[in-house]
């Protein structure tokens, strides 16, 4: 919503500063958005007279001037436009000044040899139109030396206002005069508005023909004026229109403008002439078209209202009128139209069909119904003060008047809700400023609501209105008393999962990506996802489609990503969302991570020291068992399958899971088919875990860990190699040679794995060591040996591996 | 007397010319071994007559003294010369690099960052952390919330919808998380203080929108807790956040659907060339949106308005983290370019805490 400072004064009796009533603008709830100060911009521009012009010695196209601006002093201004003679009036800058339609800031200048020391300036120079031909031409009686925008009257400062959608009445210029007088802005200039006698019937009849279906529209009024003599409307109309960046068209059609933005009131003019029968307001018919004033035609359909003639549709209510019934200058009889309509139904007509009208933009927040007929007498009243003619009665259809609208208000509602505590009176002092009337004293009043404030419905409302126009920083801060409840944990099991699974993970070198929730249908396809119930019916962009059913896809493509801007060697992670089906339980938490190239965990890139290679399947098992130990995996439970779902290598892959019921990831390079779908090149692998898979640890009744058991006797270790054959898991190596004695040995380890020379082909040698506790008293060398055969025996007879020769 | 002078003498003189471990030991049998030189005087006592045999006994002892100790002074100098040629051949090039701890390289995201900054200064104030589902229905997204069917205000959301079922109603992403609330007051009878943090989406993308986006929500429903206590709240929030002394804040009126009074926060600030300075300066910028919960609201989720209140507050992680930190472009938050992550991001280890400092 845009006004200037000067219109405003029309409705407020003000001498506050423009930046006073802009700062109270944003501080009841009507932000200002943009001051456009011309008298700021446009001060050091003067009202000068050319006194001299010859031609340059060096140019023949620039003449030399001389310039009165008022002080007595000539200047010497080089002038390159044809129109440049002694004795105009135009106007000037002098050096330093900022001239708007450049950007640039005016230097004295030397033009082939000659000294100029001002410009004497365009149009366009000044921002005023796109006339760059000549210089502005003044006429005589312009004074010398005066400001050229205060004399031109371009010093009406242009104030925008970022409008919520609930306060339709500071659609037009009226109202807001009216919030500002209650915030103590000044005196509010509410005149009444006299009606217009009717000289004769109006010709023209109105039906409101909804059948029995709802009406769009509760009333509709309709004026002729007979005689009129349109024509461009008078200079101070139109700088009023242009100012707010509207277009004069005639003075027919200016005034419905400036009655929309004056009063948040819009109207419509037809051009009687070219209106045939009456009218009938109704629901367009399938297959009805209009050619509307913005020069587009527009398909309708039954959910949209229009208004009709004999020719059929003239008009698309309350959102744009039709090209052929338009007033032109050519008018000499109009029709008035003031009418309220349906606020949805405007709002879906306005969507479907793509149209922000001003119109649309106040009858979709909601006109005030009470003022249909008073805006009526406005437009006809300014219609013969600009145009003359003989104005008709008033035919209306419908009823305009609104609903009483009561609240039973409470005032200790304002201590209550707002911590505020207003005597009655300063409240209704408030109250009665805004337009409404409160009646009664003590615990409740009854507050009337005005017709034009739709938004208020109930107590809080008032509130508001009270708080907003007394100052929100009357509420005094008060101190929030974080009550008796323990100070035990707020956050719940997964949220402490996943704030320690992205600390685990950065503290193994990895970065956290946010990548987006939603990929391309064929990417979520080839992780397991692409249901249709997790397809987006209106994505921003075709590969933003569906939800993610795994992290992995935007991991990696984030790694090619920058991979492609030279930086190969990546470990990204990231937990979050994934999405097996709509249901909220079907939305789980993933941490997952990817690794490419040389992103090895003991450190990323090439080292001197060598330690570094590829990342490989063992990298992201790594990653996925730190994240399982960090938020407390029972890594006992943990069991290790040799499979993963088709996006992994088939033969460097795993599954982690507790029981074959419950898997909680997978780990291993990607599927080279995988990599290639995706687009992006390895070495790369990834693992990815569901948190909520995790089972909640036990409650303990106490914190204390369990005594700690330290034995006196010192533990013994014994290595064995064995031969086995090469599909036979390491795992189960070591589970077998657990099972030689639970109580005796406490740990098993894999200290080398060889194939090749002196091993047989398809076999290979894994080399244990095994850890031997004493319990109760120092183990003989025989006590010794006697285990060490159980754990050979074991191993054969589990894993079929004989101790290497 | 000279015999044993002159011993010494050749005793001390191999002893010192040893230049090896093998040289000493055999000087050292040389002297005291079964066959030494000392050993042999030694076994010449007991020939002498006591008188002499005393005087004699106590020179030869002198004798094996010193040249234990001269034995014991060259092994030192031998093992320590020895120590030394070796360590002349073991020196290192100390000026290689080693690998950076992996603590030191990894880092979390600026939202993680700010999201576990807020939990904290939040938890403090007693609030808990509530969560909701990303694919909302339209009664919880809208409905809920007082927005009107089809009102203008639902405008003012470009929403991701999903395709419509059999029955004609459709899913969305949830355009703010102010669903949750809805969720957290039909789930929980209040005293109700939770905040709310999580992905949001709505159809926008230049360089201040991405069509995702990250808000926390803050709401408290009770039977006592007024504008007066939002305004104290929030001000101990951006002291806190921030990590300023004093802020000045502006709390203009404004309009949401689901709140009433509704109002909108700027801070006030300076701006310079790179950053933007808390607690002083003369410009506003705005932070977040905030009111007291819509009696409409509490209604929709079985709360008497007349005996049940309170407040809600909500803005964007990703813009707080702007501010605070200093990024340009919000879009780069979702690019997952390393050298941005680097840069922008935290370490693991430094975890934010009030009492530890939030950033430091």
């Amino acid at each position: 919503m845009k006004f200037t400072l000067a219109w405003l004064k029309e409705h407020l009796d003000t001498d506050r500063t423009l930046a006073e009533i802009a700062d109270k603008l944003t501080m009841i709830g009507l932000e200002v958005e943009r001051i456009e100060d011309r008298a700021k911009l446009l001060a050091p521009f003067v009202i000068a007279r050319v006194t001299e012009a010859k031609p340059h010695p060096n140019a023949d196209r620039l003449r030399v001037c001389l310039v009165d601006t008022g002080d007595g002093k000539p200047v010497q201004v080089v002038c390159g436009a044809p129109n440049a003679r002694a004795g105009m009036k135009g106007v000037f800058v002098p050096p330093g000044a900022f001239i708007p339609g450049k950007a640039v800031t005016l230097a004295v200048g030397t033009i082939r040899g000659v000294e100029s020391r001002g410009m004497l300036v365009s149009e366009f120079e000044l921002q005023l139109s796109d006339d760059h031909e000549g210089i502005i031409e003044l006429p005589d009686d312009a004074p010398v030396g005066t400001g050229y925008a205060q004399w031109a009257g371009l010093d009406d400062p242009v104030i925008e206002i970022n409008l919520t959608p609930n306060r339709p009445d500071c659609t037009g210029v009226h109202g807001i005069a009216r919030d500002l007088a209650a915030a103590d802005m000044g005196q509010f200039k509410d005149a009444g508005i006299k009606a217009v006698k009717g000289e004769f019937p109006c010709p023209v009849n109105v039906a409101l023909d909804f059948g029995a279906a709802p009406s769009l529209c509760p009333a509709f009024a309709l004026r002729l004026i007979r005689g009129v003599n349109n024509g461009p409307s008078p200079d101070w109309l139109q700088r009023r229109l242009v100012a707010i960046g509207l277009r004069p068209i005639n003075a027919l059609v200016d005034v419905t403008n400036f009655i929309t933005y004056d009063r948040g009131r819009p109207l419509h003019v037809f051009d009687a002439a070219k209106v045939r029968g009456n009218l009938v307001v109704r629901r367009a018919r399938p297959g009805e078209t209009l050619a509307a004033l913005d020069g587009r035609t527009y398909a309708l359909d039954e959910t949209m209202c229009v208004i009709a003639d004999d020719n059929g549709v003239e008009s698309l209510s309350g959102v744009i009128g039709g090209e052929k019934t338009g007033c032109s200058a050519a008018t000499t009889d109009v029709l008035i139209e003031s009418a309220l309509w349906n606020a949805v139904n405007i709002a879906q007509t306005g969507r479907k069909l793509g149209i922000n009208s001003d119109a649309r933009y106040r009858f979709e927040r909601g006109v005030d119904p009470a003022f249909t007929l008073p805006g009526l007498e406005l437009a006809t009243r300014m219609v013969l003060d600009l145009c003359g003619g003989a104005p008709s009665q008033v035919c209306l259809a419908g009823n305009p008047e609104a609903p009483e609208r009561i609240i039973d208000f409470p005032p200790s509602e304002l201590k209550r809700l707002a911590g505020l505590a207003v005597p009655l009176p300063e409240m209704r002092g408030v109250l009665n400023r805004l337009g409404f009337f409160v009646a009664g004293q003590g615990e409740r009043v009854k507050v009337a609501v005005p017709s034009w404030r739709p938004d208020v419905q109930g107590t809080a409302d008032i509130v508001e209105e009270v708080v907003r126009i007394l100052g929100v920083e009357r509420v005094p801060a008060t101190a929030f008393d974080r009550g008796a409840a323990p100070r035990k944990p707020v956050l719940t099991a997964i949220q402490s999962r996943t704030r320690k699974a992205k600390r685990a993970l950065a503290a193994r070198n990895l970065i956290e990506a946010v990548t987006w929730s939603f990929i391309a249908k064929r990417r979520a396809e080839l992780f397991g996802g692409g249901q249709p119930e997790l397809a987006l019916a209106n994505p921003i962009a075709a590969d933003l489609s569906d939800m993610r059913p795994s992290l992995i896809p935007g991991l990696v493509a984030a790694a090619q990503r920058n991979a492609d801007r030279g930086f190969a060697d990546v470990g990204l992670f990231e937990v979050g969302q994934v999405f097996r089906g709509e249901a909220p339980q079907d939305q789980l938490t993933a941490a997952a991570a990817i690794r490419r190239a040389l992103a090895k965990p003991s450190g990323i890139g090439r080292h001197w020291s060598k330690r570094d290679g590829a990342v490989d399947a063992f990298d992201a098992k790594a990653d996925a068992l730190a994240v399982l130990a960090a938020v407390g995996a029972p890594a006992s439970a943990l069991q290790i399958a040799a499979h993963a779902p088709a996006w992994f290598h088939p033969g460097r892959s795993g599954t982690i899971q507790i029981g074959p019921q419950n898997v909680l990831g997978y780990f291993g390079e990607l599927h080279p088919s995988t990599l290639e779908a995706l687009e992006a090149q390895g070495p790369l692998v990834a693992f990815e875990v569901i948190l909520e898979r995790i089972p909640a640890p036990r409650t303990k009744a106490t914190r204390a860990k369990p005594a700690l058991e330290l034995s006196p006797l010192q533990p013994v270790e014994r290595d064995f190699a064995f031969v086995v054959e090469r599909n036979v898991k390491g795992a189960d190596i070591v589970r077998a040679a657990m099972s030689a004695d639970r109580k005796l040995i406490s740990d098993v380890g894999v200290f080398d794995v060889y194939e090749g020379a002196g091993i047989a082909a398809g076999k290979k040698s894994i080399a244990i060591a095994v850890t031997i506790q004493p319990r109760d008293k120092t183990m003989t060398e025989a006590e010794i040996e006697t285990l060490a055969a159980k754990i050979v025996a074991e191993v054969g007879k589990r894993t079929g591996g004989v101790l290497r020769a | 007397m000279t015999d044993i002078a002159q011993i010494e003498q050749r005793i001390l003189a191999d002893v010192a010319a040893a230049s090896d471990e093998a040289a000493l030991e055999a000087a050292r049998v040389a002297a005291l071994g079964k066959n030494g030189a000392i050993t042999a005087l030694l076994k010449t006592l007991g020939t002498l007559p006591p008188e002499e045999r005393k005087s004699r006994g106590s020179l030869i002892n002198g004798l094996k003294e010193r040249v234990n100790a001269a034995l014991a002074a060259r092994r030192e100098a031998l093992k320590g010369a020895a120590l030394k040629a070796r360590l002349d051949t073991e020196s290192l090039d100390v000026t290689l690099p080693v690998r950076e701890t992996p603590a030191e390289v990894g880092r979390v995201h600026p939202i993680t960052q700010v999201t576990d900054e807020l939990t904290a200064i939040f938890a403090d104030m007693g609030f808990a952390v509530a969560e909701g589902p990303d694919i909302e229905t339209d009664d919880y997204n809208f409905t809920k919330l007082n927005f009107p069917q089809d009102h203008p205000a639902r405008d003012m959301q470009d929403t991701f919808f999903f395709n419509p079922k059999p029955d004609g109603s459709r899913l969305l992403l949830r355009t703010h998380t102010s669903p949750v609330q809805v969720r957290t007051m039909l789930a929980q009878k209040p005293p109700i203080r939770v905040i709310i943090p999580g992905r949001t989406y709505r159809s926008d993308s230049d360089q201040t929108h991405t069509p995702m986006f990250h808000q926390v929500e803050g709401l408290v429903i009770d039977r006592s807790s007024h504008l007066g206590h939002l305004k104290w709240i929030l001000e101990e929030f951006c002291k806190a956040f921030f990590e300023v002394d004093r802020v000045k804040m502006r709390f203009r009126p404004s309009f949401f659907p689901f709140t009433e009074p509704s109002l909108e926060v700027d801070i006030q600030c300076r701006r310079e060339k790179d950053e933007i300075r808390f607690g002083e300066g003369d410009d506003w910028l705005e932070i977040l949106g905030c009111g007291m919960v819509h009696p409409n609201v509490l209604r929709n989720c079985g709360l008497d308005p007349d005996d049940f209140q309170g407040f809600a507050w909500g803005m964007g992680i990703d813009r707080i983290a702007m501010l605070k930190y200093g990024m340009a472009d919000l879009r780069a938050f979702f690019e997952a370019d390393v050298r941005w992550l680097t840069h922008y991001g935290f370490r693991p280890l430094d975890f934010p805490t009030l009492a530890g400092g939030l950033s430091s």
